[in-house]
């Protein structure tokens, strides 16, 4: 009996060492990403609370959380306050299996890959029932152009997924990030770079961010499914976004570029030398690596049409997930070194 | 023929995603840039010897008020900002006893420099000024020779950088 109990105040320490830090570095990415997209366009970007601005990502909170919740009139009650928070559960509940290191895993099931491809899906319920639930013809766009997207784009990112299945040949997420121990020539963005790429334009367009942020399209639909919230409802839409964004930049890390392992594994003298970096190091350096470039992509490219998001999608995407799946068959059952 | 290398030099262009690093080498280059902001309230824009701010009239250098009271200023005053009374002065000197600017009717065209004969109602680099009560906006003589009186080494020196254009 308090065997269990224990076992219940030990899961929730681990959720909290898990989630505590990832609203943080929530925070901390929206103030990169002013930063990151200020610079590109020639200013600076907030600096004035707190050193270099560092406080501002708390003034935002604070703000956000202090501000008055409108509810429209017309609104859905129930489903107008449950919608954000569908949203953020699931985009939190994907890191249960999420391993930061050899062992370092809240729950280290072993259909891993499936269930983070299942709850990333589910996100797409937030915001089609807040898009309806708020009952404005914006929200209502909005959601109806993000279900439309996220659908077209998660067959593309299940093939990719596929892939990577076949070379690991486990959905264990441990299990394949050790299946590209090696060197960094084993790491599987080698033999499925054309998946890795359309992984990653996938998770880009599944996390409704630029360019692919139709759902939202200021320009043409003032703020998509969440114009009609504001304080707290919006903070769990905008934490829910940024939490998918480092979710996708962690699985990019751990199915294609090896995850915790160094990229000096295998070169003689620098792995001894760079022995003593923890593993969460390296993962931490390349999941900072993709969300740069989620923020750099976003000051890069403009917003696509709508009928080029899916053209993209379905003529170019899958049929290169299609295409790239019997090779990858084929690249493993002739076992070619080194990465089978 | 011609045209089927073209297609396929298309086509595995934008495979590779060719034009999509172009522009993304474009804003890598634009990161390492030097940034163009102005903090404002520590930092300011330069600004140009001509810049038509608040007014002042000016004195002699050996302190004697410039103006004359030839009312050209306001004669060429397009918003009719420029009040001016004139009488002479005990050494019979023509002068005004009366000279008054409302800041709010004044548009800053600097007509009223461009038209006075002896260089003494100016326009100066002031920018920023503001009135917190009725009848601030009301410049009068007194204030403007104190402006000019303060500010007459910059205004001399806009003035002698100006001069071959003028």
């Amino acid at each position: 009996m308090s065997d269990g109990i224990l076992m219940l105040v030990w899961i929730v320490i681990k959720i909290l060492a898990i989630v505590l830090p990832l609203i943080l570095a929530v925070a901390y990415l929206t103030y990169a990403e002013r930063k990151v997209i200020g610079y590109i366009q020639g200013r600076i970007g907030p600096n004035r609370v707190g050193f270099c601005g560092l406080l501002q990502p708390i003034a935002d909170v604070v703000k956000l959380l202090l501000k008055e919740v409108i509810m429209p009139q017309q609104a859905n009650k129930t489903l107008f306050v449950i919608a954000p928070m569908i949203s953020l559960v699931t985009a939190l509940a994907a890191w249960a299996v999420i391993p930061f290191e050899q062992g370092m895993v809240l729950s280290n099931i072993n259909a891993g890959l499936l269930y983070v491809f299942a709850i990333s899906s589910l996100g797409v319920y937030g915001i089609l029932i807040a898009g309806w639930a708020s009952n404005s013809k914006y929200a209502m766009l909005g959601a109806l152009r993000s279900a439309a997207q996220t659908i077209s784009y998660e067959i593309a990112m299940g093939f990719a997924l596929v892939g990577v299945l076949l070379a690991a040949g486990t959905m264990n997420m441990q299990a394949i990030v050790l299946a590209q121990q090696g060197s960094l020539l084993n790491w599987f963005f080698i033999p499925l770079l054309p998946l890795f790429m359309v992984f990653w334009i996938a998770g880009i367009a599944e996390t409704n961010r630029a360019p692919f942020d139709l759902a939202e399209g200021e320009s043409e639909i003032v703020a998509g499914f969440h114009v009609e919230y504001s304080g707290a409802g919006f903070a769990l839409f905008f934490l829910a976004e940024y939490a998918s964004m480092i979710l996708i930049s962690f699985l990019l890390a751990l199915f294609f570029l090896g995850g915790w392992l160094s990229p000096f594994a295998g070169i003689p003298l620098l792995n001894d030398f760079f022995a003593w970096v923890p593993g969460i190091f390296w993962l931490f350096l390349k999941v900072g690596f993709f969300l740069f470039v989620y923020l750099w992509i976003r000051a890069t490219f403009p917003r696509y049409r709508y009928d080029q998001l899916m053209r993209l999608g379905w003529k170019v995407l899958i049929p290169v997930t299609i295409v790239w799946i019997p090779v990858v068959g084929l690249m493993v059952v002739a076992e070619l070194p080194p990465w089978f | 023929m011609k045209k089927t290398k073209q297609y396929i030099t298309h086509y595995i262009k934008s495979f590779l995603l060719w034009e999509l690093f172009v522009g993304l080498s474009v804003t890598l280059r634009y990161l390492f840039k030097k940034k163009i902001t102005v903090q404002y309230p520590e930092e300011e824009t330069p600004i140009s010897p001509r810049f038509r701010g608040l007014l002042a009239l000016r004195r002699y250098p050996n302190g004697e008020e410039r103006c004359i009271a030839c009312k050209l200023c306001e004669a060429v005053c397009p918003a009719l900002a420029i009040t001016i009374e004139a009488q002479p002065r005990e050494d019979g000197q023509r002068r005004t006893t009366l000279y008054e600017i409302d800041m709010f009717k004044c548009i800053n065209c600097g007509f009223c420099e461009e038209s006075c004969p002896v260089d003494s109602i100016v326009v100066t680099p002031i920018q920023h000024y503001h009135m917190e009560n009725r009848g601030e906006n009301i410049m009068t003589k007194e204030k403007l020779l104190a402006i000019g009186d303060m500010y007459e080494e910059r205004l001399a020196a806009d003035r002698e950088q100006d001069a071959s254009y003028r």
